[in-house]
């Protein structure tokens, strides 16, 4: 596949659209799986791991499903196309910046993605916009049963689906969901949360930040165990807390406009101010006012700019994304004006699209 | 005041670890004592942070002579417990013992129950001896912790019976 047609597309995930999609962003399955007769990862050669690849790549290339996948090559690819992909979510930081052959099979509109010689032999993922567990395991487990009928799992009675991390073994899943939480990060009551979920063996991070907060109060909220339940009992348990997380935000955010409404309005204001006029500004800055707009828009004190454009907008002012739209290897002044650039651009679009 | 064992602060909890019916004690300050308690993989990915030499078990207590090997991708049991990843599926059956109480610790279970593939399907009958067999095996291990010898002795005679039951149904069609 050509990495400039992914540059053109927007990802099908971050279209803004689905249930609960004010806090929700997406929903994502994955599941672990190795070949039965290769070493894990860190005992496979190169040229194991080669033969991994090849046995693989032939699969992938041709399954018997309704969307065809296009193998990308992560080997032969440069630091940047690397980095772009980690930013659209088809590849894991580890599998960036791992060694040896290896791969992505992505479907058209991104919303499937199987890496190859990652930590585990494969790594499947099925990614949805907005809460959308059902289709996600339709989809992700007739994509397993198809490679598993093509090549040998290694799977034992007792400890299921065998993966170089025991933490994985069993199903090898993790149901994930992307949500939004900026008015639970301004009222303090994250943590609260936070406790709450950790209690009941369901495990949250913080979204492309490092420690607990999280860039942009983008977190994700998945799956702890992965033996003993069935998949569907695991999808479940993750399933049943998503209202109260829901819950909780929309509490918070109705609680900050009866009681703060004058000071909100004017910061989100002022964000959006901000990120209208900026001629250069850093990831971080842009992540956390980009966040306070999508929160202006969600309570509708803003209506100049729609959730889809804003979606991507979280992507598209990341490094690799920026670079590969300039054709150019860009210094960290160099992006920073770049950045500045695209969202006066993107938001003046968006301004015009909604007046 | 005992201080705590992974940092300085004064230990609040002191937790006693009963392991092959040895007790130990753990003096840990609260925040770590969570973590302790919890162990919590909250990494989505790649579960590098789930910290395996955090957890104590049998293995800690072996000799270099007694530091199981599988013979397969040739990792020993300790090699894994440093870089928390196996070597290959085999590793599965090679540590066998050693992992249940890891697998224990990390999930609460030590049984899947969830889809099976086509490919290595096998008859119902001979997965509840499999099922079986794991459970017995997990009540001798218990049983010898908690030095209970005698109905040791009798779940190692089940357990013999059925292993040969299952070896017996390898040689015929499944």
């Amino acid at each position: 596949m050509d990495l400039n047609s992914l540059t053109q597309n927007d990802s099908e995930w971050l279209r803004g659209t689905g249930p609960e999609s004010d806090v929700v962003i997406s929903t994502r399955i994955r599941l672990a799986r190795n070949l039965a007769e290769f070493p894990f990862a860190s005992k496979a050669d190169d040229s194991t791991k080669a033969r991994i690849e090849k046995q693989l790549r032939d699969v992938l290339s041709d399954l018997p499903l309704p969307k065809p996948l296009s193998y990308i090559n992560v080997a032969s690819l440069d630091e940047i196309e690397r980095q772009f992909l980690l930013e659209r979510q088809l590849i894991s930081r580890e599998h960036s910046e791992g060694t040896g052959a290896r791969g992505v099979a992505v479907s058209r509109s991104e919303d499937v993605a199987v890496m190859v010689n990652e930590e585990d032999h494969l790594r499947l993922q099925v990614l949805r916009s907005g809460l959308a567990f059902d289709s996600c395991w339709d989809e992700i487990d007739r994509l397993d049963t198809a490679i598993g009928d093509r090549v040998a799992y290694a799977y034992d009675e007792a400890f299921g689906y065998l993966t170089a991390c025991p933490t994985n073994c069993g199903t090898g899943i993790r149901a994930s969901v992307m949500v939004h939480l900026p008015a639970l990060v301004l009222t303090r009551e994250i943590q609260k949360v936070f406790h709450g979920l950790q209690k009941i063996n369901v495990a949250v991070r913080g979204l492309y930040g490092e420690g607990s907060q999280a860039m942009g109060d983008f977190y994700q909220i998945s799956n702890q165990y992965t033996l003993g339940m069935t998949e569907t009992q695991i999808i479940d348990k993750v399933r049943e807390v998503i209202p109260v997380v829901l819950g909780f935000e929309r509490k918070a955010r109705t609680a900050l406009m009866d009681s703060k409404q004058p000071e909100l309005h004017d910061s989100i204001a002022r964000a959006a101010g901000t990120l209208r006029s900026a001629q250069t500004i850093s990831s971080e800055e842009t992540m956390h006012l980009l966040s306070s707009v999508r929160l202006g828009v969600n309570l509708g004190l803003i209506t100049d700019v729609g959730l889809p454009a804003l979606n991507q907008l979280f992507v598209q002012i990341q490094p690799a994304h920026l670079q590969k739209a300039k054709g150019a290897t860009l210094n960290s002044s160099e992006r920073n004006v770049a950045r500045a650039t695209l969202l006066r651009t993107k938001l003046e679009q968006e301004r015009s699209a909604h007046s | 005041m005992k201080k705590c064992r992974r940092c300085s602060k004064p230990a609040t909890l002191h937790i006693t670890e009963i392991r092959k019916g040895e007790a130990t004690e753990v003096h840990l300050c609260e925040t770590c004592a969570k973590d302790y308690l919890q162990q919590a993989d909250t990494n989505d990915d790649s579960s590098s942070e789930f910290e395996f030499d955090k957890l104590e078990d049998a293995s800690e207590a072996l000799d270099d002579a007694e530091d199981p090997v599988c013979p397969n991708c040739g990792i020993t049991f300790r090699e894994f417990r440093k870089q928390g990843r196996l070597g290959c599926p085999h590793d599965y059956v090679a540590f066998r013992n050693e992992l249940l109480p890891l697998l224990e610790n990390i999930h609460g279970q030590t049984q899947h129950v969830g889809k099976t593939p086509r490919q290595v399907a096998v008859s119902p009958q001979r997965q509840d001896l499999q099922h079986q067999l794991v459970r017995l095996k997990s009540q001798l291990k218990a049983a010898i912790d908690e030095e209970k010898y005698e109905s040791a002795a009798k779940l190692r005679d089940e357990i013999h019976s059925l292993e040969s039951q299952l070896s017996e149904k390898d040689l015929g069609p499944q």
